[in-house]
């Protein structure tokens, strides 16, 4: 693994494989008594949010804590950052307090990158989120939670999520979880399949490892999960479609609809979800719905992405030879 | 963690072994006067496949099944900072849980005890057990913290630049313990 992870595209197969793994180990802590491990003990991490965000903010905080690294939050709201800071003077104040990790959510794509390359910090980076860029601490507890629902809890070890045919539907053009997705799904073996209205699909996308679609119907049913993205009001300064009413017509998942996919195919969501919009009440309810899931998978997946990068004296490199199988 | 297989040599082959685990499952049932409330924790990977052994053997003498499991001390050690960091193992507890009962650690070497250490704070944070004990295949001395065995399969004498490998036939294909001499590269732990 490299020092930093910044991108879904900077994880090989056996990263990816050798994180889902970490994080099958993480999440038996929470059953748990105690759900605490002693390995980042006096390590720190920073938060460093530059963008709202309580899921994600909350879930590395989870992560972290769990982990026994000392927690360190700073939003930009309040801050030093409101009385116009930079970039690098944030970077340098929280290099000199010793950060070993810095968890940043930013407005501006590519922020992540420039603080991991720019030399202000020594510390690993994690992109938690940047501008229309990317996410790829969401794709991985993505990725963890179909191998879970697809291939299974044990049987899922050591494997990838080849064969797995994924349909990503919605906003893909604002979607930083989109692109993280696509991006680790493709290096995981899984076709994936976006469908949007054509307003909402972005430049570029031949280059993607991916087809595209603009007929949801047709799609469902060779899907073994869908994957609904939320309806980026905030981001959205231009009509990308008539009214709401047509985009949850034809674009969106009801009862009739996940009645025509797969019999074990999952609907899923990385949240928060527009009922109504995206996604009907019914559906978001149903046992196939792993929202509620994903969120839990997420504070494992992130533990298990701390301490593969921060747990040793340098990020872990997968082992040579499959791990041994130790299911029984 | 390999070693010159060329220049190793066999100490001890699959029978020897087997009469140890007997003998130790015999031991167990001995000092836990009858072995009711005994849960076996096998360290990965090879104290696993010694944990399952000795179970087998353990519901032979007495006719109940035997709690078996495994605890993986990885978050747990003292030198995780001193190299990359490593994949995990399983953690398995068996569904009666540790509390008030008498946990058996089982490994394959008892070299340092930095192992045995890192596991008795990861059985803190699962639960109390009434006591714990500490079943091992080889006890090659050696030891940098005060720790004993309770259930030696073989006390093997060595010196600091020799190594011991324990090959069991679930991970290796066959049963043998092999006595090498270290190459003078990087240090192998226990």
């Amino acid at each position: 693994m490299k020092h930093h992870l910044i991108s879904a595209a900077d994880l090989t197969r056996d990263d990816a494989v050798l994180i889902l793994d970490t994080a099958e180990e993480m999440a038996r802590v929470a059953d748990r008594p105690i759900k605490k491990l002693p390995t980042l003990r006096g390590r720190t991490v920073v938060n460093l949010f530059f963008e709202d965000s309580t899921r994600t903010r909350i879930s590395f905080e989870a992560a972290a804590k769990r982990l026994s690294a000392d927690v360190i939050n700073f939003s930009a709201k309040g801050s030093s950052v409101s009385k116009g800071e930079s970039l690098k003077d944030t970077a340098l104040t929280l290099e000199a307090m010793g950060a070993d990790a810095v968890v940043i959510r930013h407005h501006a794509s590519g922020a992540p990158y420039r603080l991991a390359n720019s030399g202000w910090i020594d510390g690993a980076v994690v992109n938690a989120g940047d501008g229309t860029h990317e996410h790829p601490t969401q794709a991985l507890l993505d990725a963890f939670t179909m191998r879970r629902r697809l291939v299974g809890r044990d049987r899922g070890i050591g494997r990838d999520l080849a064969g797995r045919r994924i349909t990503i539907v919605g906003d893909v053009l604002h979607s930083r979880v989109a692109r993280s997705n696509v991006l680790l799904l493709n290096t995981l073996g899984a076709e994936v399949t976006l469908v949007a209205p054509p307003t909402l699909v972005p430049i570029g996308v031949e280059s993607w490892p991916c087809e595209v679609s603009y007929d949801l119907d047709s799609v469902l049913p060779k899907s073994d999960a869908v994957m609904m993205l939320r309806v980026q009001r905030e981001r959205m300064n231009a009509a990308f479609f008539p009214t709401e009413r047509e985009y949850s017509r034809r674009y969106g998942l009801d009862g009739d609809r996940m009645a025509r996919m797969p019999e074990d195919s999952i609907v899923m969501h990385p949240g928060p979800m527009n009922r109504g919009m995206e996604i009907t009440a019914e559906v978001a309810d149903s046992d196939r719905c792993t929202a509620v899931e994903q969120v839990a998978n997420g504070v494992s997946t992130r533990m298990a992405v701390l301490y593969l990068l921060l747990g040793g004296a340098e990020p872990a490199a997968p082992a040579p030879h499959a791990r041994t199988e130790e299911t029984k | 963690m390999d070693t010159n297989s060329s220049d190793a040599r066999p100490v001890l082959e699959a029978p020897d072994i087997a009469r140890m685990l007997t003998r130790i499952a015999h031991e167990i049932v001995e000092r836990a006067k009858g072995a009711d409330d005994v849960v076996l924790l096998g360290i990965p990977t090879r104290g696993v496949f010694l944990a399952r052994r000795l179970a087998d053997k353990l519901e032979q003498i007495t006719g109940r099944p035997m709690p078996v499991g495994s605890l993986d001390i990885t978050m747990y050690r003292d030198d995780l900072r001193l190299r990359p960091a490593r994949a995990l193992a399983r953690t398995h507890i068996p569904g009666e849980g540790i509390d008030g009962r008498l946990v058996v650690l089982v490994d394959d070497v008892l070299f340092s005890g930095r192992t045995i250490r890192a596991a008795l704070d990861a059985l803190g944070d699962i639960g109390r057990p009434r006591a714990v004990q500490l079943a091992v295949l080889v006890d090659r001395g050696h030891r940098e913290l005060p720790i004993r065995a309770d259930y030696v399969g073989k006390n093997l004498p060595t010196s600091l630049r020799e190594t011991v490998r324990v090959q069991l036939a679930e991970e290796d294909g066959r049963d043998t313990v092999l006595l090498g001499v270290r190459e003078p590269a990087p240090a192998t732990e226990r």
